[in-house]
């Protein structure tokens, strides 16, 4: 056969296969914690909080996790949320190719790959230094830095793509900057927004480190922000930590719990992303 | 006595060091149609958008010289740009729809401008529809996404838009060039009913188009305004030699 043939035939194998493993190393993952899981999920582990004794296998459930973690990763996306989309708007409408836009925009890159324990242990610092203790707040503070640079990296990528005659049309008409970026820019990059504020929040609900020292952990679920909260990935950490298998199942239930919440965001964030994209201009 | 609505005095545009228009002085009167025909890159469109002040988006555009519309040098500091354009339209070469219905698309210019009211809206919407000769096929469908409409039916919904915030002037960066021929005909067809109300200033390399819409023709080459006359001097007898070659075509 010939060598051009040959060649196709080689890379479109080779894109194939890697695709595969992909899927397949979600499927595994999801299968594994599903099936060590499953024995273990039960009403009374979502309704109820720990009873004493339950990290030794007695009665409960990790409804402080499931609460704690969606108060954490729910607070700390809208704060970032807050901050980002003016952030992404500014370094793309305003500072555009300013020297401050791209410091900026590898300041947040270098942040996107500072660990998360670095974050924690830095929230734990600033904690003491105002003599605050472990508590929701300090959570959804360091959650927050954690964020900020995944939400607006994935902002001002999409807000950078937006074809400029879109804003063309706007000032045309004698629209101002501020109308034009509120009324047409945010528009077109609806879709691309909430993929951002999704994948932050991914990030976010899934950590552990981050969380381990700022927020802390607790059997109770807060009342107030400045109680400490229980998180879902601590509450896999501690569980897995016990020498008794009746515990460690536990575990794997709360990871199907963390699985069953970032999913079914993504779904419904993914139906309302088709539903933004009918006005949007390709 | 003759009176311009548009007068550019010794207008000169650069681009860094590319100096794209050299000197224009040029009147435009008003309620006409004026072609600027010539070579590509002769500056056919940087005269178009130096006259709503849209050339300003340029990275690194410099301006010297004067715009006078209706006596009011639009270069001023103290005008305020988005009035400039809201007198002055804009049709671009390929439709440049907003992220939003058809109605919306309309709508978006008058409600800038301070138009809240509904009903106000509603006929706003209505009146410039038919005026652009779309009224009839999306009449139904005002709130579907604008981005649904045939590229014909796209600009003249962008040209409805233009109208919409009751412009002077209209400027059209070669309307027709993104159409086929029956849409093309058809917003021909608008920009000569429309002249009864504006000033229409057109770039087009097409010089049976500016034949069949022009009275005023304005010839520009490599950024120096060469000849301008009515059209049917310019077209048919020009006087200047590089004129009479582009004409025939020796040059394009």
């Amino acid at each position: 056969m010939d060598k051009r043939k040959l060649e196709e035939r080689f890379f479109k194998v080779l894109m194939i296969v890697s695709t595969l493993i992909v899927l397949g190393s979600l499927m595994a993952v999801l299968v594994v914690v599903v099936f060590k899981g499953a024995a273990a999920i039960s009403l009374s582990m979502l309704t109820q909080t720990p009873r004493g004794g339950y990290y030794l296998g007695r009665e409960g459930g990790i409804l402080n996790a499931i609460v704690g973690s969606l108060y954490l990763a729910g607070g700390a996306t809208i704060l970032a949320y807050l901050i980002s989309l003016p952030t992404a708007l500014y370094l793309n409408e305003y500072a555009l190719k300013s020297k401050l836009a791209s410091f900026t925009r590898q300041s947040l890159d270098v942040l996107w790959s500072v660990p998360s324990i670095i974050y924690g242990s830095f929230g734990f610092t600033v904690m003491i230094y105002l003599g605050m203790r472990a508590s929701l707040l300090g959570g959804i503070a360091a959650l927050t830095l954690l964020e900020l640079p995944i939400m607006i990296r994935a902002m001002d990528e999409v807000i950078r793509m937006i074809p400029h005659k879109l804003k063309e049309a706007s000032y045309s008409l004698g629209a101002t900057k501020l109308e034009t970026t509120l009324d047409v820019t945010i528009r077109q990059a609806l879709p691309g927004i909430l993929t951002a504020i999704l994948l932050a929040f991914g990030r976010a609900i899934g950590d552990a480190a981050s969380v381990l020292f700022t927020a802390g952990y607790t059997d109770n679920i807060p009342a107030s922000l400045f109680d400490p909260a229980a998180s879902l990935p601590l509450a896999v950490f501690f569980q897995l930590g016990t020498p008794f298998p009746e515990v460690q199942q536990r575990a794997y239930a709360s990871g199907v719990m963390l699985l069953v919440i970032v999913l079914s965001i993504s779904i419904v964030s993914r139906v309302q992303t088709k539903r933004l994209m009918k006005y949007v201009i390709r | 006595m003759f009176e311009p609505h548009i007068s550019i005095e010794k207008l000169n545009v650069y681009y860094g060091e590319h100096h794209a228009l050299k000197n224009i002085t040029l009147d435009i009167s008003e309620k006409m149609i004026v072609a600027i025909i010539g070579p590509s890159g002769c500056g056919k469109t940087t005269l178009l958008r130096s006259l709503n002040r849209m050339i300003d988006l340029v990275d690194g555009v410099r301006v010297s010289g004067k715009v006078l519309v209706d006596r009011v040098n639009i270069y001023e500091n103290s005008v305020d740009i988005t009035s400039i354009r809201k007198k002055i339209g804009l049709i671009a070469q390929t439709p440049n729809l907003l992220p939003m219905s058809i109605y919306d698309n309309i709508a978006y210019g008058p409600r800038i401008h301070g138009t809240k009211n509904r009903k106000e809206l509603d006929q706003i919407v209505e009146k410039y529809l038919r005026a652009s000769d779309l009224w009839n096929e999306v009449q139904g469908r005002l709130k579907e996404p604008a981005s649904k409409l045939s590229t014909g039916q796209q600009q003249r919904l962008c040209l409805a838009r233009a109208l919409a915030v009751e412009p002077e002037v209209l400027l059209c960066d070669e309307p027709t060039s993104a159409l086929d021929p029956i849409s093309a005909r058809r917003i021909e067809g608008q920009l000569l009913a429309l002249k009864k109300y504006y000033t229409i200033i057109f770039v087009t390399h097409i010089l049976r188009q500016a034949k069949r819409l022009s009275d005023y023709v304005v010839f520009l080459y490599l950024g120096e305004l060469i000849e301008h006359g009515p059209a049917e001097d310019v077209l048919a007898d020009p006087r200047e030699l590089r004129t009479q070659a582009y004409v025939k075509g020796e040059i394009s």
